[in-house]
């Protein structure tokens, strides 16, 4: 039988407030633990939660980006059950009345093709604590660090038919909420992270099959196994005869498998209800308006205009502005280096993309500046150097050495431009080689690269070489 | 001393007649000697009092005295208390020393009164007897053979029989109204919102109000002078403009419209309750007010709707004592699961626990709609019901509770009955209206309250009310024998 | 609705509540009285009636996203049943 794949994800990503979404505790990652869990984070009694203003426009900017309807009025509601990382015994959430629902995504498959890929909706809650199962005497020990930091859960539509669109549109999503600032999107740390319903059906069916869900997966690679291998599982589940089995499921990545959750495997009742410590949430027109002047150019505006306004391919356009940074980047490059755009393109994609990659940094970190990056370019489109040369100067710019300027400067990698210099080192090479020059004359062309090669030598690199062609063809 | 009101030790004070610490000594001397035949408070604070009490004379002598500074006051032992135990009646939270102060903690901090004390309370405020507290049942000064009610029974008591010139309270289906009747002093139970609940451990969030209790009206119109207003930590806090809400307690009340609701005085009210009524609704007929009847056509739901709602909430408030952060831990768990049931069984006592499940219960899956979903409709039918009522009168004058204080025990075996002794107060705590109490008269030899109900923010107009009245009768100075 | 001595020992699970075997006969009484009780409700016709979550008709104030709480991670863990390396401990947790 030939089977189809249906996923919907849900994505987990932590809001980029300073504070928290109900307290005033500071949001910091990596600060010792319980540090930053307050009265209100630890659910003490008596305390209460008061509604962080910049989680709630941070929702509304994604709303605003995915095309959502923003709702007029959502409510939160608590969903309550006992786990030693939640500290009041319910998780603040949004149940009936989300802040946004019903936005979009368009992704770009593997074939070029697009898809619009369907969101059910966002909705803001609290995070919880970690429970660290270190050995304290056979105990497990809690931080309350994370507790309360926001969290905007984006529900997609079950419209994903493999892994790889599933990855791709997680990748869009991820995108999407560094470009709008709204989420630093460190899947290391949890920032973003997903979880993903799957099930198969047989292809030509309408019906959905019982689905699984797959917990807590934080890297694009591990979204990508866990479902190739959840895929195979319940095919081979189904074809054996059996029935797939609605549970939770966690990922090994160890092993390459997904395994049923042995926690969650009693039914859970959240018993929701609205939270009667906090009003409902009314966002007028003014409001939503505000956060819309506060919107950036997103992703694929970007790079139409990059198609446009630097002439780069659509391949190229849609690589530098996978995310803001990059972006950002290229367009600096691209004014700082007064030469055609393809040449700032093919080298952020290029020498630069490669050098991060190497020493394992953000384009934020890099040690080349774009206005420096641009210096350099600007060195090629002046003859300056050539193209060769920029890359071993690049490399003394990556090393720390100092902008273009100083490191051609010290290392005297400056082009030849004086003809007379050049024919002068023509001359000796000509002279050194007679027997070449010999052969070259009775008719062996391929030797005229030969010749190129000793002049460019014995500069260092340094001469013009389309002076030197042309020189050689004069004197040989 | 003590037979003063709070206004006249206020004035007392400022005419330099006594001083903070003299009269902070002699309540705590009283609390000494007769609070051993109430047990009225689970934590005197007689230290802190009387530094507190030097701190507001100091602040007096410098010319810095407020309205109520150097006046000392109780605290319902629900208020958190930074530096002191705050067990809201309960095992769960015995050895709990709060790290903070609730906001209305502060305000009374900011104001000068000296704390003498926590008074007792049913555990976690649930409960119409204040015989469910840990620490003990709570004896009615008038009767130690009685019940003070509850769930503010301390607080009420310890006003009753002069231990505290006033005290906090909160009303969650009735806690301040019910207990203030039973004990013969006044209470008021504010319009939702008005008092902060920053600090005041929650019972059932939506229906939870703190308010003043004292002997008189004026002396509820200065407290809450100093308990209302806006706290930004508290959501359900409302930014209104400061009040005072001793500036209309002389306003005459001939004109007034007050409507005697149906359901109130049917069958269910004993008769010397209703005889004490009448003889309080003639006195203020004599003062010019006009009464007409009104029908509160879903009244009768309010209690069942009630048993809903709060124990919904509460089962959700009361899921973080669970025995990892603070508050009473069981011996030895072996397992998670144990940590969790031991603590919480052992830690509870029988009420909240009933409470709890049925909580758990009206909001699993399955009886959602039923019970939590029809309970919150209901009481959009029963706020309308006041909205209407409202438009013809500017107050509702009806019984506070069905009958006196009753006996020690007799109620326990019967949650249901219990219930209902909170008939009159629970529809004003689903509409989140103002509610006072006030001592009308005796029925053999016990008092009897009568309830004042307003309109949202109406609380100057409820006190100016209930001082006509006082002004005009003697029942809110006595006292109860062997307390005087 | 008469709950059944199962329908309470499920009741005290989802509420973490230890309660005893001799006891539940006397909770399953109690708890069935009370509801009994509350089903007066169904006597009121609610079709078409807003359910009522809260007594002031407000929206919900919004607070600057500035974190303004120091660190009283001592305090806090002074009044903590146990507590190590700055970690409330509990018995260990399995996934």
């Amino acid at each position: 039988m030939q089977w189809e794949t249906v996923i919907g994800l849900e994505i987990h990503a932590q809001l980029a407030t300073r504070s928290k979404i109900f307290s005033g505790a500071a949001t910091a990652y990596g600060a010792a633990p319980n540090t930053q869990a307050c009265a209100v984070d630890l659910g003490l009694p008596g305390v209460l939660p008061v509604l962080n203003e910049g989680a709630v426009r941070m929702a509304v900017k994604l709303g605003l980006a995915i095309g959502a309807d923003i709702a007029p009025r959502s409510v939160f509601a608590r969903k309550n059950y006992f786990y030693p990382d939640l500290p009041k015994g319910y998780q603040i959430s949004q149940y009936e009345l989300p802040v946004v629902s019903r936005g979009q995504l368009e992704i770009e498959l593997e074939d070029g093709q697009a898809k619009t890929v369907g969101i059910t909706r966002a909705h803001l809650e609290e995070d919880a604590g970690k429970s660290l199962h270190e050995d304290f005497h056979g105990m497990t020990g809690i931080d309350l660090n994370r507790a309360g930091t926001p969290l905007l859960e984006i529900v997609s539509e079950p419209d994903l038919r493999s892994a790889r669109e599933a990855v791709a549109y997680m990748k869009k999503l991820h995108s999407l909420v560094r470009y709008l600032g709204i989420c630093d999107g460190n899947m290391q740390e949890g920032s973003f992270r997903c979880d993903a319903n799957v099930s198969v059906r047989p292809r030509g069916s309408d019906t959905f099959g019982t689905r699984t869900e797959i917990k807590n997966l934080n890297s694009f690679r591990f979204v990508e196994r866990a479902i190739d291998y959840e895929v195979e599982r319940q095919i081979d589940v189904l074809e054996g005869g059996g029935t797939v089995v609605q549970e939770t499921r966690l990922f090994d990545p160890d092993q390459g498998e997904t395994r049923p959750m042995r926690s969650k495997e009693e039914a859970n009742d959240y018993r929701y209800f609205p939270d009667p410590d906090l009003l409902p949430l009314d966002i007028d027109a003014a409001f939503i308006e505000a956060v819309r002047a506060t919107l950036p150019e997103l992703p694929d505006e970007k790079k139409h205009r990059f198609m446009e306004q630097y002439g780069l391919s659509a391949y190229d356009a849609g690589v530098l502005t996978a995310s803001r940074e990059m972006a950002d980047y290229f367009e600096a490059v691209a004014a700082a280096c007064q030469g055609p755009a393809k040449t700032a393109a093919n080298w952020v994609m290029g020498e630069l993309s490669a050098a991060l990659n190497k020493d394992g940094l953000e384009i934020g970190d890099s040690p080349v500046t774009a206005e420096a990056l641009g210096g350099l370019l600007r060195r090629i489109h002046d003859n300056t150097i050539s193209g060769k040369i920029a890359k071993e100067v690049f490399e003394a710019m990556w090393a720390g050495e100092g902008d273009a300027d100083t490191v051609i400067e010290a290392k005297g990698l400056k082009q030849i431009t004086d003809t007379g210099a050049i024919e002068q080192v023509i001359d000796q090479v000509i002279a050194d080689h007679p027997q070449q020059l010999e052969q070259y004359r009775a008719g062996k062309d391929k030797l005229f690269g030969f010749f190129v090669g000793q002049v460019m030598k014995r500069t260092g690199g340094k001469a013009n070489p389309a002076q030197v062609n042309d020189l050689l063809k004069g004197k040989l | 001393m003590h037979e003063k009101t709070i206004a006249e030790l206020a004035a007392a004070l400022q005419a330099r007649e006594v001083s903070s610490v003299e009269l902070t000594e002699h309540y705590l001397r009283r609390i000494e000697t007769l609070d051993d035949a109430l047990n009225g408070y689970i934590t005197v604070t007689a230290e802190q009092a009387l530094e507190a009490a030097r701190a507001a004379d100091d602040a007096r002598a410098q010319g810095r005295a407020g309205a109520l500074t150097g006046v000392p006051m109780a605290h319902k032992d629900i208020f958190c208390t930074e530096g002191v135990r705050t067990s809201c009646g309960s095992r769960m939270l015995d050895n709990f020393v709060a790290p903070y102060d609730a906001g209305v903690v502060e305000r009374f901090k900011a104001a000068g009164c000296p704390v003498l004390g926590k008074t007792n309370m049913d555990e976690f405020a649930m409960g119409s007897s204040n015989e469910t507290s840990y620490y003990g049942p709570v004896r009615n000064p008038w009767d130690t053979e009685r019940v003070p009610g509850g769930s503010s029974g301390g607080s009420a008591a310890v006003v009753a029989a002069r231990l505290a010139p006033g005290a906090t309270g909160t009303d969650t289906g009735g806690s301040i109204r019910q207990p203030a009747a039973l004990t013969g002093i006044t209470g008021l139970k504010p319009t939702y919102g008005r008092v902060s609940r920053w600090g005041m451990v929650a019972f059932a969030s939506s229906l939870d109000q703190g308010g003043p209790m004292a002997r008189t009206a004026e002396d509820c119109a200065l407290l809450l002078n100093v308990m209302a207003g806006f706290d930004r930590r508290d959501s359900t806090s409302l930014e209104r403009p400061e009040e005072n809400f001793t500036a209309a307690l002389d306003r005459p009340v001939k004109g007034l419209r007050v409507g005697l609701p149906k359901p109130f005085f049917g069958e269910g009210m004993a008769p010397g309750v209703a005889r004490v009524l009448e003889e309080a609704i003639d006195h203020y007929k004599g003062l010019g007010v006009e009464f007409r009847e009104v029908d509160l056509p879903n009244a009768g739901l309010a209690v069942p709707a009630y048993y809903v709602v709060a124990p919904a909430e509460c089962s959700s408030n009361l899921a973080r004592f669970d025995g990892v952060r603070f508050g009473y831990r069981c011996e030895d768990p072996k397992d998670l699961l144990d940590l969790y049931t031991r603590s919480r069984g052992e830690g509870f006592g029988a009420e909240v626990k009933r409470r709890i499940m049925v909580g758990t219960y009206a909001l699993s899956a399955g009886y959602f709609d039923a019970y939590y979903l029809k309970a919150q409709k209901i009481r959009r039918l029963i706020a309308d019901d006041f909205a209407r009522a409202f438009q013809e009168v500017d107050v509702l004058l009806g019984p506070t509770t069905p009958d006196t204080a009753f006996r020690i025990g007799e109620k326990t075996d019967d949650p249901v009955s219990m219930y209902l002794s909170d008939i009159y107060t629970i529809a004003v705590n689903l509409a989140g209206l103002p509610g006072m109490s006030l001592p009308a008269g005796l029925a053999d030899g016990l008092p009897v309250g009568m309830q004042l109900i307003g309109n949202y923010f109406d609380e100057a107009r409820l006190l100016g009310m209930a001082h006509q009245y006082q002004m005009g009768t003697e029942w809110h100075r006595m006292a109860p024998g062997g307390f005087k | 609705m008469s709950l059944s001595r199962d329908e309470v020992e499920k009741i005290a699970h989802l509420a973490r509540l230890a309660v005893r075997p001799e006891d539940l006969e006397g909770y399953a009484r109690e708890l069935s009285g009370i509801l009994a009780f509350v089903e007066q409700m169904d006597a009121a016709d609610t079709e078409g009636v807003t359910p009522m979550a809260h007594p002031v008709e407000a929206s919900q104030r919004l607070r600057p996203d500035e974190p303004n709480e120091p660190d009283r991670r001592d305090r806090f863990q002074a009044i903590a049943p146990a507590v190590e390396a700055g970690l409330y401990l509990v018995p260990r947790v399995i996934e």
